[in-house]
């Protein structure tokens, strides 16, 4: 009895707190969305705040476009659009880049953003302890001049047209600033508020900002572990979108209700089956295609997201410029795939261990795959392994017959060019047009030569593509203004409105 | 008492530094390689080598520890492998969350657990005494996550008195909304708790209410009441006290799923997190801190025995 007295108790004493209390800080929202702050949910914090020190994903989202800038920006259609570089100017020969940027561009902190900032910004990008996943690709860089304060050229040791799409991946910091794993000190249109770690991270709009102000007061990220406690959190108004929803159980809750719209962008993270292109049987492209052709994607895909995410032929994705549609390259066909396995010597299948990652979709897929494959003779033993595990085992020592993998990246149909990658895929001729491409004159000529190699590693089938996965945005219905496709797990914030 | 008192400290600084070594070298035992988590896909291996070095993993195992074991002693635990920022701060920003949860929690367990077991126990022939003992059992199989996630339905998703989870910004600063916050996940692990401690207290005071002292009370004219009061509550609260302790203990680490489920910023996120990261300096300060935590209140948990119970003292005398 004194139980219940005393829930009882417990709960009279929330609904008095919560009848004093509950207002949430926008519930009241004034009539002017300039002054509205935009409350956003996600699962990525970030580890510190700097990407070239194991930041994370999380600092792309939070800051990229919104606290830091680049010379270039990567826009959510895919697009790569000038920023902070107000003019460039090309070379003949392809390896002289001169910038010159944007004029009165302030940093947070005051200061004046000159060419020596991007230069430092640059180096600590390239630095020997940099942890930024984009360290490699400038390997090209010979040197960096600033000839003056608002100038600064790169001269590089090869042709590389990627060159300024890499650019778009570095953020201009305050060469002067201290500490940047804690705080921030950027030129984009919000400045760093507070970051709470294990919960929250706010920005507030920079009044002193050189372009279009944020049409936002500010957006707070709130940061969750638990996949419900997120979608919790959109169903009681604590926070207004959701960036990325990681599953489509809870997505019902909101299909139905006018209150919500459910985004369905283009996401760049590809479900792969690879396999190790160098051993046997998998060095065999018949053997690849069987497999491929025996495995029925679309139901996968369905099984996993329901009605949500794409099919792809390949590794490259909607957005990337030479996305073309290959779904009909190794389709699903048992008849096929059987054919192919007699032709290939396999007439009674053959026996393989498939390395699964443990955490979701793989054991889903790799279950659905061992049952496919089944169909055609081929015994599929499933080892699951850690991530961890993953990256020592198949990524370091390609120990491996076959894999599941998630591929989160743009533009990375060009690590079927390098034969060392760990899937092993070897082809020269698909080598030299990817090498071609990166010293291309032209964008036309670089989207020519990565649709021809992506072509070929369809028809080889490299690897399965299994499916291009949703990027889904659940936001309340009273807001406007948000990326939907999330490329580079970016989360531009500054065109929000709520109504 | 006082030589017991020393003898006692000895061992819990020895427990102490026993789990420190436990820990430390169970942890070296996983698989994995924090350098690994660290870096992007497409690292290289010299990309990883810098990285080994840098972080200090490179060194051999008893440097490491030794390193380690000099830095508690200048209460510094180091800094986290992934995000470079040191570790204490990092708990004690957490603690804000987790302590008063905990605390809260196992107040509001005894509050309910008490009560109701004694009375289940002095009223078991009345018909709620089966019913509480009947409910008692039922909640010990509920598991926390999902009471809190039905609390969560029913108060902040369908009733909207009270927030799903997360904690306010401004913590504490915002005392309104940070309490508001931390009464579901509250009422959660004190139900949860309360169930086991319910049945502790009723086979307690069962106990007690068949000893001879009791009848003897009653001879010389007690009331049942007060013989209950004066003799019975007393002897039946030196076991409970045992178990209280260790269900406090529990209750720190078990508030881990109970923080997740609510999205509360508290220890458990932290672990969970340095665990998944192999993040060795962030996993072994949380269950440093925590270890010796539950050590210093099964210290306490002996001592209070002690203190009400003299059959206890005069033992350890002899």
């Amino acid at each position: 009895m004194r139980k219940i007295l005393a829930v009882t108790a417990a709960l009279t004493l929330a609904g008095v707190l919560a009848a004093c209390g509950n207002s949430d800080s926008d519930s009241a929202a004034t009539s002017d969305p300039a002054a509205a702050t935009i409350q956003i949910s996600s699962v990525y914090e970030p580890q510190n705040l700097d990407n070239t020190a194991g930041g994370g994903q999380g600092v792309t989202e939070a800051l990229s476009g919104n606290v830091y800038e680049g010379l270039f920006r990567l826009a959510d259609s895919g697009a790569v659009e000038p920023l902070l570089a107000k003019d460039q100017k090309v070379s003949d020969d392809g390896l002289t880049y001169t910038f010159t940027l944007q004029p009165n561009v302030k940093f947070h902190s005051g200061k004046t953003l000159t060419s020596a900032d991007v230069k430092a910004s640059v180096e600590r990008v390239t630095a020997a302890n940099s942890k930024s996943a984009r360290k490699s690709s400038f390997a090209v860089i010979k040197s960096i001049a600033t000839p003056d304060d608002a100038t600064v050229v790169f001269t590089l040791s090869s042709r590389s047209i990627s060159f300024v799409y890499n650019l778009s991946y570095v953020s201009i910091v305050n060469a002067e600033a201290k500490d940047l794993t804690t705080t921030a000190d950027g030129t984009g249109p919000y400045k760093l508020g507070e970051w709470k770690r294990g919960s929250t991270l706010s920005l507030t709009r920079f009044d002193g900002y050189w372009g279009a102000k944020a049409k936002n007061a500010g957006v707070v990220f709130h940061y969750y572990t638990d996949a419900t406690a997120l979608n919790n959190a959109l169903l009681t108004n604590a926070v207004d979108v959701v960036t990325s929803e990681q599953s489509p159980d809870a997505l019902a809750q909101f299909a139905g209700n006018s209150a919500y719209k459910v985004n369905d962008g283009k996401s760049t993270t590809k479900l792969l089956l690879a396999f190790n292109d160098k051993v046997a049987p998998f060095n065999n492209v018949q053997v690849r295609q069987a497999v491929s052709q025996a495995i029925d994607d679309k139901k996968l895909l369905s099984s996993v997201w329901g009605d949500h995410g794409t099919l792809i032929g390949s590794m490259v994705p909607p957005t990337d410029p030479w996305y073309e549609d290959l779904t009909s390259v190794n389709a699903y066909n048992v008849d096929s795939a059987k054919a192919l396995l007699t032709q290939a010597g396999f007439p009674n299948g053959f026996t393989f261990t498939l390395d699964t990652p443990n955490y979701d979709p793989h054991p889903t897929a790799a279950t659905f795959i061992k049952s496919e494959l089944a169909k055609v003779g081929i015994t599929v033993n499933i080892n699951t392994i850690t991530a961890d595990e993953w990256y020592t085992k198949v990524y370091q020592k390609h120990d491996f017959a076959a894999t599941l993998q998630e591929h989160v990246n743009d533009r990375d149909v060009v690590w079927y060019g390098n034969p060392d990658f760990y899937w092993g895929y070897s082809n020269k001729q698909v080598t030299q047009e990817i090498d071609a491409a990166e010293q291309a004159k032209t964008t036309d000529e670089q989207t020519s030569l990565l649709k021809q190699a992506n072509k070929t590693i369809a028809q080889e089938a490299a690897s399965d593509w299994l499916y291009l996965y949703p990027q889904i945005v659940v936001a309340s219905s009273k807001l406007s203004g948000y990326p939907v496709n999330g490329l580079n797990a970016q989360f531009f914030a500054y065109g929000i409105t709520k109504s | 008492m006082i030589p017991y008192l020393v003898r006692r400290t000895a061992i819990l600084i020895g427990s102490l530094f026993l789990a420190a070594v436990a820990l430390f070298v169970l942890l070296r035992l996983l698989p994995g390689d924090p350098a690994n988590a660290l870096l992007p896909v497409g690292a290289t291996p010299e990309q990883i080598e810098a990285a080994r070095r840098e972080l200090g993993t490179d060194a051999s195992l008893p440097s490491q520890f030794l390193s380690w074991l000099g830095g508690i002693a200048r209460f510094d635990l180091g800094k986290s492998l992934i995000s470079t920022l040191p570790v204490g701060p990092e708990i004690t920003a957490r603690l804000p969350v987790t302590v008063p949860l905990t605390l809260a929690a196992f107040v509001l367990a005894v509050l309910i657990a008490v009560p109701v077991g004694v009375l289940a126990a002095t009223r078991a022939e009345k018909w709620y005494g089966p019913v509480i003992n009947a409910i008692a059992q039922l909640g010990i199989a509920v598991p926390a996550f999902w009471l809190g996630l039905l609390l969560i339905t029913v108060f902040a998703l369908n009733l909207r008195v009270l927030p799903a989870g997360g904690f306010p910004p401004d913590g504490w600063a915002d005392p309104g909304t940070a309490v508001q916050s931390l009464i579901l996940p509250v009422v959660t692990i004190a139900l949860v708790m309360s169930a086991s401690l319910i049945r502790y207290v009723r086979a307690a005071t069962l106990d007690v209410l068949s000893a001879d002292y009791l009848r003897t009370a009653r001879a010389l004219g007690a009331t049942a009441r007060e013989a209950m009061w004066r003799h019975g509550l007393r002897n039946a609260a030196v076991p409970v006290i045992a178990v209280l302790a260790m269900e406090l203990a529990t209750t720190f680490l078990g508030a881990v799923v109970v923080e997740s489920v609510f999205a509360l910023p508290g220890l458990g996120g932290l672990l969970v997190r340095g665990i998944s990261q192999h993040d060795y300096p962030v996993i072994q300060g949380v269950m440093l801190v925590s270890t010796a935590t539950v050590l210093a209140v099964g210290f306490l948990g002996d001592v209070t025995q002690r203190l009400a119970d003299p059959r206890l003292r005069i033992r350890s005398a002899s």
